[in-house]
């Protein structure tokens, strides 16, 4: 090892490959959850790449139409459930909570590997029900389609998911407790660092949420095993009723797919304009008013499911406030950058792209609010375009905003800047060119979820196309320029970027006990030093 | 008026506009979307004079920031709020017009099933993913599934309307333009779900009753099934069995056992057929078997449709310019 090396750190601390394996240490499983969603994400964006290229032809003359049912379904489930669910809570809250703190590893380490390895498991099921033939349901499983009429391999698809869940849990309550128990002397509540508060807004959010998922698909799974009537009508049951269990875990699930994100993109804001957010006060009750009235929303999937007419009037009502924290957020990210001392690296690019496509994102929501302009476009690429702005647009790039951010201290190393800004560029270039035109193809009717489509609508779809090329290729550049980094990179130092947090207190990559002695927290967070 | 439709029409691209409420969605688009222009513009250029003007080692002043103002916050939470709970009330009002049907409205009935729209007109004639409508007449349209759930959607009108197995929904509109609109299924629905579409053939009243009276009408269907299904044994005038008499029964208030009434719309005479057994009428002995299974979709529409006509002849006749039966 040459002499400009960084320190061996946690790296090196357990030789061998199998000690990955039955690893307790916090950061070791933040790393096996990368490798694992990295891989989850490659096979859902392989999907989506065979989407893309099928719809260059109205007429789908590329895969037949079951194959297409069976690829947006694989393309919801993978991504939904194994990339966006865990990539920001469970590799960067892994890896960056208990450090950013001042604790040594999370409250239940055992718990933490557990909950890799039932993760995993689902994971697996998800994948043999995709080997075996795959699934048509899409990622809603609505019934009485998912639990009378489909017939893929839907029971499999199903239990991953459920055993998937529990994972969840599990980390939510591991991070609840450890927020709770384990924050460094002097670190109140009000000086823990926003991304820490958007985990502990998420956590609630896991572990209150996602039980009712897994009741919902065991009772899916009841009715399609053994035919016990609860979602169709045919044996008594009633299919809106499975829309609104669903509903009540998945829509506060859209915001564990976004409040980590936005956790995230405050701490980059403040390091890179190098001054304190904005409204601190107020950005960390916004994250716990969207986790909270995220889950008094959910029946806005619903105005046209012919839910009461007065329950759309309600949902309508809620959906317009839970906007409201939404939007303060935007405007103090921006009021941050008043007076600050802006410097564009890598994570500030993903960070300023987030804001402008979440802006996006929820602007579109506001339509989607409007119970008469969503009955037009519910159900169409309009909806298809907003939600990807949000959770690809929004969560992806403050994922790859927080990788880059905390790179240097994971592997010890720096990447090559100049790549790693461009391919932020390029991510936001080609995202925009494959989702904007979806918002005008849904806008003049184009249903979701069709192999074919009449031919008016084939311009816009070649442009998207043309949009998802150039996006994958921005993701391409850092699945290759970081694994190069993490061994030839530079050293990075402690902390390269001369930030605040408590993680940026200790050693590149952190020794396996994450601190030599327990820090002592004495200032506000983001305590920047005023510009000169 | 008409120039404020015809710049919707540019900015939104053309998509045409062929209902009475569809003009209206339009405008709350539109609105919509300069909002949203505007405030994301403003965002866009307050984000890069910052971003050139506090770049790091400019030499612009740079006075201690305030890290947090009241004042500002109460202002932001304000001003949202206020906004957006006008463009709530904006789409609310559309909502309850779309979701509430004028008096009279001519009915035909839908049936949807994997991969196909099954039209039965109130003449018994019937179309299959093909829907002839008079124009400037309020159509409402009953609609419900054999299987899955399937939406109805025409975009050209603004409406969507999911139409969910084990009940009788409906999705009224008034078509403006004479012409030939695009409908597509929008619920998921299997293996050929990008199939089921079909189109709205919108006509001239004299058209449409040209076109309705050209198509073999089956006469009287309904009350063809009212006897084939056995229901005339019973609730006929003079029948054995003393069961309740179903003229005028369609918008009444119907007594049941315990006090209280229900009121007999479309989906209690559904509710009422299949499951008789927990919709019994006060002062009845509780004798009528459940037809749940044994009436296919499209036949019990027809059944209900005639139930409707029953005690009509008290009330006004009411039809599209004369043409229904």
């Amino acid at each position: 090892m040459s002499a400009d090396a960084p320190p061996p750190g946690y790296l090196a601390a357990e030789p061998g490959i199998l000690a990955w394996f039955r690893t307790l240490d916090h950061k070791r499983i933040g790393l096996l959850y990368l490798f694992s969603i990295t891989g989850f994400f490659m096979i859902g964006a392989a999907a989506a790449a065979c989407m893309r290229v099928a719809l260059l032809s109205p007429q789908g003359n590329l895969i037949v139409s079951d194959t297409y049912n069976r690829l947006f379904t694989l393309h919801g489930v993978v991504m939904i459930w194994f990339f966006l669910i865990p990539a920001v809570p469970n590799v960067l809250g892994n890896f960056v909570l208990p450090l950013a703190i001042g604790a040594r590893d999370v409250a239940f380490p055992r718990l933490n590997l557990a909950s890799w390895y039932i993760f995993m498991a689902g994971g697996a099921l998800v994948l043999y029900a995709i080997a075996a033939g795959g699934v048509d349901t899409g990622w809603t499983f609505y019934t009485p389609y998912s639990s009378t009429y489909s017939n893929g391999h839907v029971m499999a698809m199903a239990a991953g998911v459920f055993i998937a869940g529990f994972s969840s849990i599990f980390t939510g309550l591991n991070f609840i407790v450890t927020i709770h128990r384990l924050r460094a002397p002097g670190l109140t509540w009000f000086r823990l660092p926003l991304f820490v508060w958007s985990l502990y807004a998420t956590s609630i959010i896991l572990v209150l949420a996602t039980p009712i998922l897994a009741i919902t698909l065991f009772l899916m799974a009841l009715e399609r095993g053994l035919g016990v009537g609860v979602f169709d009508p045919k044996i008594g049951g009633d299919p809106l009723l499975f829309q609104h269990l669903f509903w009540f875990y998945s829509h506060p699930a859209v915001y564990v797919m976004i409040l980590p994100g936005m956790g995230v993109v405050s701490e980059l804001f403040a390091c890179f304009a190098r001054r304190r957010i904005f409204g601190y006060r107020v950005m960390a009750c916004a994250l716990l008013a969207i986790a909270a009235l995220g889950f008094l929303v959910w029946g806005h999937h619903m105005f046209v499911s012919s839910q009461s007419l007065y329950a759309g009037l309600v949902f309508s009502l809620l959906s317009f406030l839970v906007s409201v924290p939404s939007a303060v957020k935007v405007f103090n990210w921006t009021a941050t950058l008043h007076r600050g001392s802006i410097r564009l690296d890598t994570p500030m690019l993903y960070a300023l792209g987030f804001v402008a496509l979440f802006t996006i994102g929820g602007l579109t929501g506001l339509f989607l609010a409007s119970l008469a302009v969503d009955v037009h476009v519910h159900g169409t690429y309009f909806i298809v375009a907003h939600f990807h702005y949000v959770m690809v647009g929004g969560m992806v790039m403050a994922y790859l905003g927080g990788i880059h951010y905390w790179w240097p201290k994971i592997s010890g190393r720096l990447y090559p800047e100049w790549i790693a800004r461009s391919s932020a560029v390029i991510i936001f270039l080609g995202f925009n060119l494959t989702f904007f035109p979806q918002f005008v193809l849904g806008y003049l009717g184009m249903p979701r979820r069709y192999a074919i489509y009449p031919p008016e609508f084939h311009t816009l779809n070649v442009c998207s196309t043309a949009g998802a090329a150039v996006l994958g290729l921005g993701y391409l550049l850092p699945l290759i320029y970081l694994p190069w980094s993490f061994f030839r990179g530079a050293p990075a130092g402690p902390n390269p970027w001369d930030a605040t947090g408590l993680e940026w207190r200790t050693a590149s990559p952190p020794p396996p006990h994450n601190f030599e002695e327990t820090p002592v927290v004495t200032a506000e967070p983001y305590d920047y030093p005023p510009p000169p | 008026m008409t120039g404020r439709f015809a710049l919707t029409r540019g900015i939104l691209a053309g998509l045409e506009s062929a209902s009475s409420l569809a003009p209206g969605v339009d405008r709350l688009i539109l609105a919509l979307l300069v909002t949203s222009l505007l405030v994301a513009g403003t965002l866009l250029a307050l984000n890069l004079c910052f971003i050139v003007r506090y770049r790091r080692g400019s030499s612009a002043p740079r006075p201690p920031p305030r890290s947090s103002s009241t004042v500002v916050e109460a202002a932001w939470i304000a001003g949202t709020t206020v906004v957006f709970l006008g463009f709530f009330a904006w789409g609310a009002k559309l909502y309850l017009d779309e979701e509430r049907p004028p008096a009279g409205a001519y009915e035909i009935a839908v049936v949807a099933r994997q991969w196909m729209w099954d039209i039965h007109q109130p003449n018994g004639r019937r179309e299959f993913n093909e829907l002839h409508v008079p124009i400037g007449t309020p159509i409402r349209l009953l609609l419900t599934s054999e299987d899955v759930i399937h939406s109805f959607y025409v975009p050209a009108f603004r409406l969507k309307q999911d139409v969910v197995p084990g009940k009788t929904v409906s999705l009224w509109f008034d078509a403006t333009k004479a012409g030939t609109y695009a409908l597509y299924c929008s619920e998921f629905c299997g293996s050929k779900h990008a199939a089921m579409t079909g189109v709205i053939v919108a006509e001239t009243p004299e058209r449409y009753a040209a076109w309705l009276a050209g198509g073999a009408p089956e006469e009287g269907r309904g009350r063809q099934l009212f006897t084939r299904y056995g229901c005339a044994g019973c609730h006929e005038p003079g029948a054995t069995v003393r069961a309740p008499l179903l003229a005028g029964l369609y918008g009444s208030r119907v007594p049941v056992p315990g006090g209280g009434f229900i009121r007999a719309d479309e989906a209690y005479l559904r509710d009422a057929i299949l499951r008789a057994n927990q919709f019994a009428v006060a002062g009845y002995q509780p004798l009528m078997p459940s037809f749940q299974g044994v009436i296919p979709e499209g036949d019990l529409l027809e059944l209900i449709a005639y139930l409707k006509t029953l005690g009509a002849a008290e009330r006004p006749a009411s039809g599209p310019g004369g043409a229904a039966p």
